[in-house]
C-alpha cells in the first residue's frame, strides 16, 4: 500500500476496501516508526489528522468524495494550515499557530484531502539542503549521509520514505526540483501564477509557486488538479479556465521536440549525472522523440541576478518578523530598537540573516540601481533566452542538480558552492515557466538523479505528458530506498 | 533684508472607501482598538495585498479634477521601516509612477486668484496607531487604522505665505468634498498637511534650505505654525546662521515648531516595486467613465454664480466653499426667483450662516431649509416686510414656528405702506416733540435718525424704511 499510486490508493477508498482513518494511521505509524532517524516532520498532529480522515470517510459514504478524499497529503511547513503550528522553518515562528487556511490548503480541504502533518524544510525556504532548517536537518532516505536538498527536503524525503503517499513543496529558485532530485521522486513546479500564494509564507514574491511532489507524474497531475485555480486574494495569481493536468498524459510523444541548452551539458555537470541524463534522453528518441541543441546563453548570469532579486525581496518581506504581534520575541530587551535587535538576532538563522543583508545592501540609496535595477533588466534577457529557445522546441531537458545528493555539512560553510548547485533551476523561476524534476536513474554512489523538463508558459499538461510516458516505459519512479 | 517665504504642502486626504486600500477590513472611525484590522492589516506570515478599486476610480477622479495626467500605468512600491504600528515593516505607497502627475488648482487669496501646480498625487496605506498613554510605561499598537486608503497631494512650492498655503489648503479640502473621495474630517485626521517652508532673499531664484513641519490637523495650525517657522528662519538666517534641512514637528500647546530628524538621520527607505501587486494598468473607457462622474466643481461653480446671478467674486466664493452650502442658495434661489439672488445670497452667508455657527449645525440639517428662506426672501422683495422685520421672522422660523408667510400674519408684521397711516403717524410724533423740530429745522440734521427712531418705535419697525424717510423729509422740511 505504501507504494501505490493515488489513483490506486482513491480506488481503494472508493471500493471501501479500505478507509482513509485506516491508510492515514498507517502513514502516522510510519512516520512514527521512521521520522526520528529521518526529521522529515516538524509537526505530526496525529488526532488532526485522523479527525480529517474520519469526515473524508463520511463523505466517501456518502458518495460525495472526489478522486483525492480521504488521501493523506504533508504540507510543508510554509502553508499556513487553521489551528496547526507553522513555522516556515524558523525559530521566529517556531510558537506561530496559523489562525487561517491558505488557499493550498483550503483547495485541498475542498477535495477531503487529510492533512498528514507539516515537513520539515529550509528555514523560510532560503537553502538547498534544509540544513538551515531551525529544527534540524532532514536525511537523504537513500543514504542517511547524505542531504535532501532543499528547501522543499522534508517534503522530498517523506515521500521517498513513503511516510506520505504525496506532499506540498515550493519552488522559488529549484526548491522542489532540486529536492525531488536528490530524493528520486517527481515534483512540478508551475508556471508562476497557476497556485496561489495566498497563505504560502513569502521567501522572494516574484518567483514562489508551490506546486505538488509525489512518486509519479500521474499523481502530480492529480494533486495539481486540487492545487492550482486563480484566487481573488492573490494578485498575481492568473485568471484562467480550470484545467485538467490530467488530460494530456495519454498522449504520445512521437514528433516531440527536445530542446537540449548547450550550457547544462558543460563544465560543472557531474559525469555521472550527465550519463543518467543521457540515457533518459536516449529513452525518449525511443519513444519517437527528437531532439535539439538550444542555447541559454545568460544561464551564468540566473545565480548572481537571483542571488540580487531573491534577498532583496526577502529582505522587506521578512521585516514583519519583529516581535510585536506574533512570533519569537526576546525574552530581555531594554528598549523597542533593543527588542527589535534581539528578537531578530536570536530568532533567524545565519542563513536568512545573510540574505537580509545581501538584500537590505542592494536596495539602498545608491546601489539600487547598480544592483537591483540591473538585476531586473537581466532576469528579462534570461526570460528572452527561453522565448528563444522554445521557437525550436517543445519542452527543454536537462538535468534537474549538478550532482547527486551531497553530504551534510558538505557545503555548509561554502554558500556560493550551495548557491551553484540551483545553477540549471534558478533561471526557470526568473522567467516564470513551469519546471518539473523526475526520477532518471542513480549516480556512482548510488543516489538518485533528476532529469529537469522546463515547459513554455502553461505547458504543464504537456509536461506532465511527457514525463509520464517515460515513467510508463521506465520503472526509476517505483524504487523506494532500502531500509525504509 | 525683505525676505520671501516659499511653501509647498503635502495632503494627505483618507479616501472615502468603505473597506481599506488592501484589505476587506471596514475603514470606520472610532471603533474599540483593532476590531477593525482582519489578517492582511495585522500582517500575518502568507497574506497578500489586494487593491481596492474604489480607492483608484476616487483617485482618477481627483487627477481629472486638477487637470492632471492620469498614467495609464503605475507601481505600487514599498518604503520599508521599522515601527510597531507599521506591521508589516513597509509601507506600501506609490513612488517612481505615481497615478496622477502634473495638475493644478486655481486658489482665491483676498481679490487675487492664483494658479498653484500639483506636482503628483499617489495611493498609499496608512499605518496604525501607537497608544503611549494608559499602558503604564509601555506603547499600545491599535491597528484599526492600518492599510487605511490614503491620497497624497504634493504641491509645487508655489505659495508664497501663510495665507496662501491656508486659501491653498481649504480650496482642496472643499474639492476632495466636492468629488465625494473624502469626508474632509480634519478632526478624525481624515484631511492632514504637512508644510515644506523655505525663505530666500525677496528677488532671488535659489531656493532656501527648507524644513518639513508635520502634524497639522487645522488651518489654523497650519497658518500659525508657518508664521512661526518663518520667523524662525529669518532670525537664523539674519544672524548668520544656516537653516539645517530637517522635519520638525508643530506642537500646537506651544505653538512652536522643534526638531524630529535632521536629512543625516533622515531613513533610506529602500523603496522597490512591490512584488504582490502588478503595476497598475488603466483603461482609456474605466478613465473615461469617471469622467463622467465628476460633478461641477468649485471654480467653474463660482465662475457660474458670478456670471448668472451677478455675485461679487468674494460672495461667489464664500457660497461656493461647500457643495451642500451652493446647493442650499440655488435652491433659494430657484424659489425665490432669479431676481432676488443678491438678497438670497446675503441671508445665506450672513443670518443663516450665523444661526448655523452658533447652533454648530451643518447646512444641510439647517432647521431652515431652502423653501422656506425663499419664502422669507420673497416677503422683502414685494415689501410685505423690512429687512429689520425679516430678522425676527428668521428667528421665528429657526424656532420652529412654521414658515415666513404665517409667522408675519400671527405676529402683524406686515409692513405700513398706506402713506395716509404713516402721514398720521409723522404728524403725532412731529406735534409731540416740538423742541427737536426746531433745532433741525435750526441745521442739526443729525435729529433726522431721531425723528426715524420715533416713528418706527410708533409702528413697531412695520413702517416701510423708505416711505417713512421720504414722507418724513417733507413734513419736517414744513
Amino acid at each position: 500500500m505504501i507504494n501505490s499510486s493515488l489513483k490506486e490508493l482513491s480506488a481503494a477508498l472508493a471500493a471501501k476496501k479500505i478507509s482513509s482513518r485506516e491508510l492515514t494511521q498507517a502513514f502516522l505509524d510510519r512516520i512514527a516508526q521512521l521520522n526520528p532517524a529521518l526529521n522529515a516532520f516538524i509537526t505530526v498532529d496525529a488526532e488532526k489528522s485522523l479527525a480529517q480522515a474520519d469526515a473524508a470517510d463520511k463523505r466517501l459514504a456518502s458518495g460525495q468524495g472526489g478522486p483525492l478524499t480521504g488521501i493523506p497529503v504533508a504540507q510543508k511547513d510554509i502553508f499556513c494550515a487553521k489551528g496547526w503550528r507553522t513555522t516556515c522553518g524558523s525559530k521566529i515562528l517556531s510558537n506561530f499557530v496559523a489562525p487561517y487556511d491558505a488557499q493550498v490548503i483550503e483547495r485541498f480541504d475542498a477535495a477531503g484531502v487529510v492533512n498528514l502533518g507539516k515537513t520539515n524544510m529550509d528555514e523560510f525556504a532560503m537553502g538547498s539542503s534544509n540544513e538551515t532548517s531551525h529544527f534540524g536537518p532532514v536525511k537523504n532516505p537513500w543514504d542517511r549521509l547524505a542531504v535532501p536538498g532543499g528547501s522543499s527536503g522534508g517534503s522530498a524525503a517523506a515521500v521517498a520514505a513513503r511516510l506520505a503517499p504525496a506532499a506540498t513543496g515550493t519552488d522559488t529558485g529549484g526548491s522542489i526540483r532540486q529536492p525531488a532530485a536528490l530524493t528520486g521522486i517527481c515534483g512540478i513546479k508551475p508556471t508562476y501564477g497557476v497556485v496561489s500564494r495566498y497563505g504560502m509564507i513569502a521567501f522572494a514574491s516574484s518567483l514562489d509557486q508551490g506546486g505538488p511532489m509525489a512518486k509519479s507524474a500521474e499523481d502530480c497531475a492529480l494533486l495539481l488538479n486540487a492545487m492550482a485555480g486563480f484566487d481573488t486574494r492573490d494578485s498575481t495569481s492568473l485568471d484562467r479556465a480550470p484545467q485538467d493536468y490530467t488530460r494530456d498524459l495519454q498522449q504520445p510523444l512521437k514528433g516531440l521536440r527536445i530542446g537540449l541548452p548547450k550550457e547544462y551539458f558543460a563544465e560543472g555537470l557531474a559525469p555521472d549525472v550527465a550519463r543518467a541524463v543521457e540515457a533518459a534522453i536516449a529513452e525518449y528518441k525511443k519513444l519517437g522523440a527528437q531532439t535539439v541543441e538550444v542555447s541559454l546563453p545568460n544561464t551564468q548570469l540566473s545565480i548572481p541576478v537571483y542571488y540580487v532579486l531573491a534577498p532583496a525581496e526577502a529582505s522587506s518581506n521578512l521585516s514583519r518578523y519583529d516581535g510585536v504581534r506574533y512570533g519569537y520575541r526576546a525574552p530581555e530587551y531594554t528598549d523597542l530598537m533593543d527588542m527589535y535587535k534581539k528578537t531578530r538576532a536570536q530568532g533567524f538563522g545565519a542563513e536568512v540573516k545573510r540574505r537580509i543583508l545581501i538584500g537590505t545592501y542592494v536596495l539602498s540609496a545608491g546601489y539600487y540601481d547598480a544592483y537591483y535595477l540591473k538585476a531586473q533588466k537581466l532576469r528579462r534577457l534570461i526570460a528572452q533566452d527561453f522565448t528563444e529557445a522554445f521557437r525550436l522546441c517543445d519542452v527543454i531537458m536537462g538535468p534537474t542538480a549538478p550532482t547527486t545528493a551531497f553530504n551534510l555539512g558538505e557545503k555548509s560553510d561554502d554558500p556560493v558552492a550551495m548557491y551553484l548547485s540551483d545553477i540549471y533551476t534558478i533561471a526557470v523561476n526568473l522567467a516564470g515557466l513551469p519546471g518539473m524534476s523526475i526520477p532518471a536513474g542513480f549516480g556512482a554512489n548510488g543516489r538518485p538523479v533528476g532529469l529537469q523538463i522546463i515547459g513554455n508558459y502553461f505547458a504543464e499538461a504537456k509536461m506532465l505528458n511527457v514525463a509520464h510516458q517515460y515513467q510508463l516505459a521506465t520503472d526509476w519512479h517505483t524504487r523506494m530506498p532500502e531500509g525504509v | 533684508m525683505e525676505w520671501e517665504t516659499v511653501i509647498g504642502l503635502e495632503i494627505h486626504a483618507q479616501l472615502s472607501t468603505v473597506s481599506k486600500i488592501f484589505s476587506g477590513a471596514a475603514t470606520a472611525y472610532g471603533a474599540a482598538p483593532n476590531t477593525q484590522a482582519c489578517a492582511v492589516d495585522i500582517a500575518l506570515p502568507g497574506v497578500l495585498p489586494v487593491m481596492n478599486k474604489g480607492a483608484v476610480e476616487r483617485a482618477i477622479k481627483f487627477g481629472l479634477a486638477i487637470g492632471a495626467n492620469i498614467n495609464r500605468e503605475s507601481v505600487f512600491a514599498r518604503k520599508n521601516y521599522f515601527y510597531p504600528d507599521l506591521p508589516k515593516g513597509y509601507q506600501i505607497s506609490q513612488y517612481e509612477l505615481p497615478i496622477v502627475e502634473k495638475g493644478d488648482i486655481t486658489i482665491q487669496v483676498g481679490d487675487q486668484e492664483k494658479v498653484v501646480g500639483i506636482t503628483r498625487a499617489h495611493l498609499e496605506e496608512d499605518a496604525g496607531k501607537s497608544l503611549h498613554e494608559d499602558f503604564h510605561g509601555m506603547t499600545g499598537v491599535d491597528l484599526n487604522r492600518a492599510s487605511t486608503p490614503l491620497l497624497e497631494i504634493v504641491s509645487e512650492p508655489d505659495m508664497r505665505g501663510a495665507a496662501e498655503a491656508v486659501a491653498y489648503a481649504k480650496t482642496m479640502h472643499s474639492l476632495v468634498q466636492y468629488l465625494e473621495i473624502c469626508d474632509g474630517n480634519m478632526q478624525e485626521g481624515s484631511f492632514r498637511c504637512d508644510a515644506n517652508v523655505s525663505v530666500r532673499p525677496k528677488g532671488t531664484e535659489k531656493f532656501g534650505t527648507r524644513c518639513e513641519i508635520k502634524n497639522l490637523n487645522s488651518f489654523r495650525f497650519l497658518e500659525r505654525a508657518i508664521e512661526y517657522e518663518v520667523a524662525r528662519q529669518i532670525d537664523i538666517l539674519e544672524s548668520g546662521g544656516k537653516i539645517i534641512q530637517e522635519t520638525r514637528l508643530y506642537d500646537s500647546d506651544k505653538d512652536e515648531t522643534r526638531a524630529m530628524r535632521s536629512k543625516e538621520e533622515a531613513f533610506d527607505y529602500r523603496y522597490f516595486p512591490d512584488p504582490d501587486l502588478l503595476p497598475m494598468k488603466l483603461s482609456a473607457e474605466m478613465i473615461a467613465e469617471i469622467r463622467k462622474t465628476l460633478p461641477e466643481l468649485p471654480d467653474a461653480k463660482r465662475r457660474r454664480f458670478i456670471q448668472q446671478y451677478g455675485l461679487s467674486s468674494y460672495d461667489a466664493a464664500v457660497l461656493t466653499a461647500t457643495k451642500a452650502m451652493a446647493a442650499y442658495f440655488e435652491d433659494v434661489v430657484n424659489k425665490a426667483g432669479a431676481a432676488h439672488a443678491k438678497t438670497a445670497a446675503n441671508w445665506v452667508m450672513g443670518d443663516l450662516a450665523g444661526a448655523l455657527k452658533r447652533d454648530n449645525l451643518e447646512i444641510t440639517h439647517s432647521p431652515v431649509p431652502a423653501g422656506k428662506l425663499a419664502g422669507l426672501v420673497a416677503r422683502i422683495a414685494d415689501n410685505t416686510i423690512s429687512g429689520k422685520i425679516a430678522k425676527e421672522v428668521f428667528e421665528a422660523m429657526w424656532n420652529g414656528e412654521g414658515d415666513a408667510d404665517a409667522i408675519i400674519a400671527s405676529k402683524g408684521l406686515k409692513q405700513i405702506t398706506d402713506s395716509g397711516a404713516i402721514e398720521k403717524i409723522i404728524d403725532g410724533i412731529i406735534a409731540a416733540n416740538p423742541d427737536q423740530l426746531a433745532q433741525y429745522r435750526s441745521g442739526k440734521d443729525k435729529l433726522f435718525s431721531f425723528f426715524v427712531g420715533q416713528a418706527m418705535k410708533a409702528t413697531q419697525g412695520k413702517a416701510n424704511p423708505q416711505q417713512l424717510n421720504d414722507l418724513l423729509k417733507k413734513k419736517l422740511a414744513g
